[in-house]
């Protein structure tokens, strides 16, 4: 394990930049409560893919650049993305083998912790949010599962990223 | 913390510079597409354009004059009355990045911050129309405001035509702002302007803010149900104007303004 050589580190940075960038990008507002945690998802996989190289440091940070790009308060996003990270973590070797649907369904349930502690957040801020609305991205983010899933696992075998 | 005090708001500006080369490709697509039917627009446009804005630039001159007039009649009036007079506010111009935030806020982001411009946070923000909100963070290159229609942003006005002076509390809705605490038999009725009041310090007096679009006088309950609709155009301005408000304007008040200038309102 010593001797493993890390590579590949800029295209775990690039994917995390290009779900920030599309986090904002702007949608019509009729989708635009159906945007799914784009981050969540890049940190869900490197963390099931490298656990002993994604984990809650990379998390906070990413989840504080959320926060930032966001502009809510900061932390709140940081503190959730290291709460699902640590969450991954510690199943990242039963989810492994589930079937990707399977695998959609916990994601679900990851973004679904996720999105309450962020609402618990802004309730304690007494910021108004509709609960079953703020949701909406638990369903959509669980359908992006597998296509991100194909598509990182392909980048990450034709980049040997280890 | 952060909700608080300013502390932290150093550490967020300084990621902010990190953000700010994405957000200017998000928002780069969105100059792009306006560069490009700009550039490949037809000439016949451009005429018929260039002729309708001259029309409203004739009218809008001839506007001005009576306004002239009338300042210096104000002014002269004011002097009679030994009143402090009012003089323009000083106003930069801004244009919003299309990037979006947090999908629970209204909140906009301005290509503007305080590495060239002096901005401060609680600066209010207007459109052509009316007041569209204020700034709550300053970063070096951007900032962010919160518009009006926010469920926490909190406008004081007053209605033109008798100067009841009232509040109007965001809904959330991009359309709709409700005037709160207003009691049954209150004068107010559909169509009426809402203006800045100015008090609270923190926007310029006599900037027109929302139209009364619905009352509703239910006896069993102890005030009026009374929205109003934004006259700025929340959702399609591009431009936004940034007012730094003057100290003469402030109404007079028992207890003075605090400058709001360092302080942030939540």
């Amino acid at each position: 394990m010593k001797f493993m050589e890390h590579r590949g580190g800029g295209i775990i940075i690039l994917s995390f930049i290009l779900a920030l960038s599309l986090t904002i990008i702007p949608l019509p507002n009729m989708i635009e409560g159906l945007r799914p945690e784009f981050v969540s998802l890049t940190l869900i996989y490197w963390c099931m893919a490298l656990p002993n190289r994604i984990g809650l440091g990379s998390a906070w940070t990413a989840g504080i650049f959320l926060d930032v790009m966001r502009d809510t308060l900061l932390g709140q996003h940081a503190l959730a993305l290291t709460l699902v990270a640590f969450f991954i973590l510690q199943l990242h070797q039963r989810i492994r083998v589930f079937p990707l649907w399977q695998q959609a369904i916990s994601i679900g349930v990851m973004i679904l912790i996720q999105i309450a502690l962020v609402l618990w957040i802004k309730g304690i801020m007494s910021e108004k949010a509709d609960f079953w609305v703020a949701l909406l991205p638990v369903l959509t983010t669980s359908l992006f599962w597998p296509p991100t899933f194909l598509l990182m696992r392909y980048l990450r075998r034709y980049y040997q990223v280890s | 913390m952060d909700h608080r005090t300013n502390y932290v708001q150093n550490i967020r500006s300084g990621l902010s510079v990190l953000v700010y080369p994405l957000q200017y490709i998000v928002n780069a697509p969105a100059d792009i597409s306006g560069w490009v039917s700009e550039s490949f627009s037809s000439r016949g446009t451009l005429l018929t354009e260039n002729e309708n804005l001259r029309t409203q630039n004739q009218l809008l001159k001839a506007q001005l004059q009576k306004l002239t007039f009338i300042e210096s009649e104000n002014i002269n009036l004011r002097n009679l009355l030994q009143s402090s007079k009012r003089v323009g506010e000083r106003i930069l111009i801004g244009e919003l990045l299309a990037v979006s935030l947090d999908p629970f806020k209204r909140q906009v982001v301005l290509d503007k911050g305080n590495a060239n411009d002096e901005l401060y946070a609680g600066q209010p923000l207007l459109d052509a129309q009316g007041v569209m909100g204020k700034l709550v963070h300053v970063n070096p290159f951007t900032s962010t405001a919160l518009l009006i229609t926010d469920p926490n942003h909190v406008l004081p006005v007053q209605v033109s035509r008798n100067g009841l002076r009232t509040i109007a509390i965001g809904t959330g809705n991009d359309d709709r702002l409700e005037i709160l605490h207003l009691p049954n038999n209150a004068d107010i009725k559909v169509g009426d302007l809402l203006v800045t009041s100015g008090l609270g310090c923190v926007f310029p007096a006599g900037y027109p803010a929302a139209k009364i679009t619905e009352v509703t006088i239910n006896t069993s309950l102890p005030f009026a149900q009374i929205y109003a609709e934004p006259i700025a155009k929340l959702d399609r301005s591009r431009e936004v104007l940034l007012v730094w408000p003057s100290a003469e304007n402030r109404p007079a008040m028992q207890t003075p303004c605090v400058q709001a200038t360092s302080e942030e309102q939540p």
